[in-house]
C-alpha cells in the first residue's frame, strides 16, 4: 500500500511537471513570435471550437467503431488459435515460425496492401488494426498456454478431469494473465495504428481530424488539440484493460 | 498380512534416456503396503523416490515391473488416490474454497459446500475461505494442498516432499496434522521425505533407499506408539539405526 505522502506526491508531481511544461510551451511560443505553432490557449480554443462543429463526438464515435471491430475480432480469433497453438505442440510447430516472421513487420508496412485489398474506406483500418492486434494477443496467448506449470496440469488429472475440463478449468485460468498482458499490448498498438490508418485511408476519425486540419489551412491548433485528444483516449483504454488485471482472480500473475 | 495388501510394487525398474545416455533411476523394487499404513520413503535427493512414487501414482510408466492397487494394475492417475505436492500444486486463481472444492464438481452443491467447509474447518483455515493463495503464507497452502486431497476422498495419499519448503516449526506443527487426519480418516499414505527425523516421527515402516540407481536397502518398522516422544530410547534407536543404515555416523 502506498504512504499517504506517496499518494500526495503522485497526484502533486505530475501536475507540477505538467505546468511547468505548459509554461515552456506558451514562453517558447510567445520568444519565437511564431506565427505557426499555436500557445496552449490557441489548442484550448481549438478545442471548443471543434466541440461546437459537433465534429469531435463524431470522429471520436468513429475511431472506436474501427478499433473495436478490428481489435474485438482479432481478440475473438487470436486466444482460441493461440491456446491451440501451445497445447497442441504440432499447430505450435506448423504456425509459430510464420507468425514469428510476420510479427517484427510493422502494420503500417501492410497499408499499401490493405488500400488494394480493401480499397479506401473504413475496411482499410480496421483490417490494419485486426493485423496489429492479432500477433501480439496470438503469440501472448501461445507463451501463456506453454507456461502453464506442469504440476497445475497433474493435479488437474489427478482430480478425475477429461481433457476439455483441464482446458478450460486449468489451462485458461492459469495462462489468463499472460493472455490479459497480450490483450492489453494489442490495445496499445491498434491505437497507434489506428491513428496512422486514419490519416490515408478514411475522411473521418482523431487520425484524419489531425491531417485534415493541417492540409485544410495549417491550423495547428487544431493538430494539437487532435494529439492531446489521441493521448488521453489511448490512456482511457489502456486504463480499462488495467482494471481488468485488478480482478482477483488474475491478480497472482501480476507484480503489485 | 496378505489379505489386506493395498499397494503393491513388483520388479519395478526406471530408466530415463537423457542425452542419448540411459540412466537408471530405479531398480528392483518391490513393497507391499497394507490398507491404512503410513510409509515413509527415505533416501537422499535425487535419488528416485520421487521417481518410484510418480510411478506408483500413474503418471509415470515403470520401464520394467509393475504396480497393482486393489488388485487392479496402475496406468494412469486415479481421482482414488490424490497426489499432494509441495504448495506450488494450489491453484492461484481459486480461493481456498474453490481450491478445496475443486474436485468435486460432479458432487450436489450442498454437499460439496458441506465437504468443504468441513475440512476447512479440519485443517484450521476458517476464516481464510476467500483468500487467494497468493495472500496465505507457505504453512497455509499447504494446508490448502492437504485439504484439497482429502476432500476427495482418496483411499490413498501420496505426498512428495510436501513440507519441503516450511519453516521448521510450521513443519512440525503440519506432521502433527497430518498424523491426525490420517488417524481420524484411516488414509493409506505414501510419504516421500529426506528427512530421517520426520521419517521416524510419522511412519509405520520407514523404506530406506539407496542413491541412484535406487533400490530398497531396508525397511524399519516403526514400533512407537503415537504420540511418538523424540527423546524415547526406543525412538532413538530406530532413528540411529537408520543413520548407520544410510552410513551416516552419530556426530558432525
Amino acid at each position: 500500500m502506498p504512504t499517504r505522502s506517496e499518494k500526495i506526491e503522485r497526484t502533486v508531481l505530475p501536475l507540477l511537471v505538467g505546468s511547468i511544461g505548459l509554461t515552456c510551451w506558451w514562453a517558447a511560443v510567445k520568444l519565437s513570435r511564431t506565427n505557426v505553432f499555436p500557445s496552449p490557449l490557441q489548442v484550448a480554443r481549438g478545442f471548443v471550437e471543434l466541440g461546437r462543429r459537433g465534429v469531435l463526438l463524431r470522429y471520436f464515435r468513429d475511431s472506436m467503431i474501427r478499433v473495436g471491430v478490428g481489435y474485438g475480432v482479432a481478440a475473438g480469433a487470436a486466444v482460441p488459435l493461440g491456446i491451440l497453438m501451445g497445447s497442441l505442440d504440432r499447430v505450435g510447430r506448423a504456425l509459430s515460425p510464420l507468425f514469428q516472421v510476420l510479427r517484427p513487420i510493422s502494420p503500417l508496412a501492410w497499408i499499401p496492401v490493405a488500400i488494394v485489398m480493401f480499397g479506401v474506406g473504413n475496411a482499410s483500418p480496421i483490417f490494419l488494426i485486426f493485423l496489429a492486434s492479432l500477433f501480439p494477443i496470438v503469440l501472448a496467448t501461445m507463451g501463456g498456454v506453454r507456461d502453464v506449470p506442469r504440476i497445475y496440469l497433474q493435479a488437474g488429472r489427478n482430480m478425475g478431469l477429461n481433457q476439455e475440463q483441464i482446458l478450460r478449468r486449468v489451462v485458461l485460468p492459469a495462462a489468463l494473465p499472460q493472455i490479459i498482458s497480450g490483450l492489453r499490448i494489442a490495445l496499445g498498438v491498434a491505437w497507434i495504428v489506428l491513428v496512422a490508418a486514419e490519416m490515408i485511408a478514411v475522411d473521418s476519425g482523431l487520425g484524419y481530424l489531425i491531417i485534415d486540419a493541417r492540409n485544410a489551412g495549417k491550423r495547428y491548433d487544431l493538430v494539437v488539440a487532435g494529439m492531446l485528444l489521441i493521448g488521453v483516449v489511448g490512456l482511457g483504454l489502456d486504463w480499462l484493460l488495467r482494471l481488468a488485471e485488478n480482478i482477483r482472480s488474475v491478480r497472482w500473475g501480476f507484480r503489485s | 498380512m496378505s489379505e489386506n495388501i493395498k499397494v503393491s510394487v513388483r520388479d519395478v525398474a526406471m530408466t530415463f534416456r537423457r542425452d542419448g545416455k540411459e540412466l537408471s533411476v530405479l531398480e528392483n523394487v518391490n513393497l507391499d503396503v497394507r490398507a491404512g499404513e503410513f510409509v515413509c520413503l527415505l533416501g537422499p535427493s535425487g535419488c528416485g523416490k520421487s521417481t518410484l512414487l510418480n510411478i506408483i501414482a500413474g503418471f509415470l510408466r515403470p520401464s520394467m515391473g509393475s504396480v497393482q492397487i486393489d488388485g487392479q494394475p496402475v496406468s494412469k492417475p486415479d481421482p482414488r488416490r490424490i497426489f499432494v505436492f509441495q504448495e506450488r500444486g494450489v491453484f492461484p486463481w481459486l480461493t481456498v474454497t474453490g481450491n478445496i472444492g475443486f474436485g468435486l464438481q460432479n458432487l450436489e452443491r450442498s454437499e460439496r459446500d458441506a465437504r468443504v467447509s468441513h475440512y476447512i474447518e479440519m485443517v484450521g483455515l476458517r476464516g481464510f475461505e476467500n483468500s487467494y493463495p497468493h495472500e496465505l503464507s507457505g504453512g497455509m497452502k499447504q494446508r490448502v494442498e492437504v485439504a484439497r486431497a482429502m476432500a476427495m476422498n482418496p483411499d490413498v495419499l501420496f505426498l512428495d516432499e510436501p513440507f519441503g519448503a516450511l519453516d521448521s516449526i510450521t513443519r512440525l506443527v503440519m506432521r502433527r496434522e497430518l498424523l491426525r487426519l490420517w488417524e481420524a480418516e484411516k488414509k493409506t499414505i505414501l510419504f516421500v521425505t529426506h528427512d530421517i527425523e520426520e521419517s521416524v516421527q510419522l511412519a509405520d515402516r520407514v523404506v530406506v533407499m539407496s542413491t541412484r540407481p535406487a533400490t530398497l536397502r531396508s525397511i524399519v518398522e516403526i514400533d512407537v506408539p503415537h504420540p511418538r516422544d523424540f527423546s524415547a530410547p526406543r525412538y532413538l534407536e530406530l532413528r540411529d539405526a537408520i543413520l548407520a543404515e544410510i552410513g551416516l555416523a552419530h556426530q558432525i
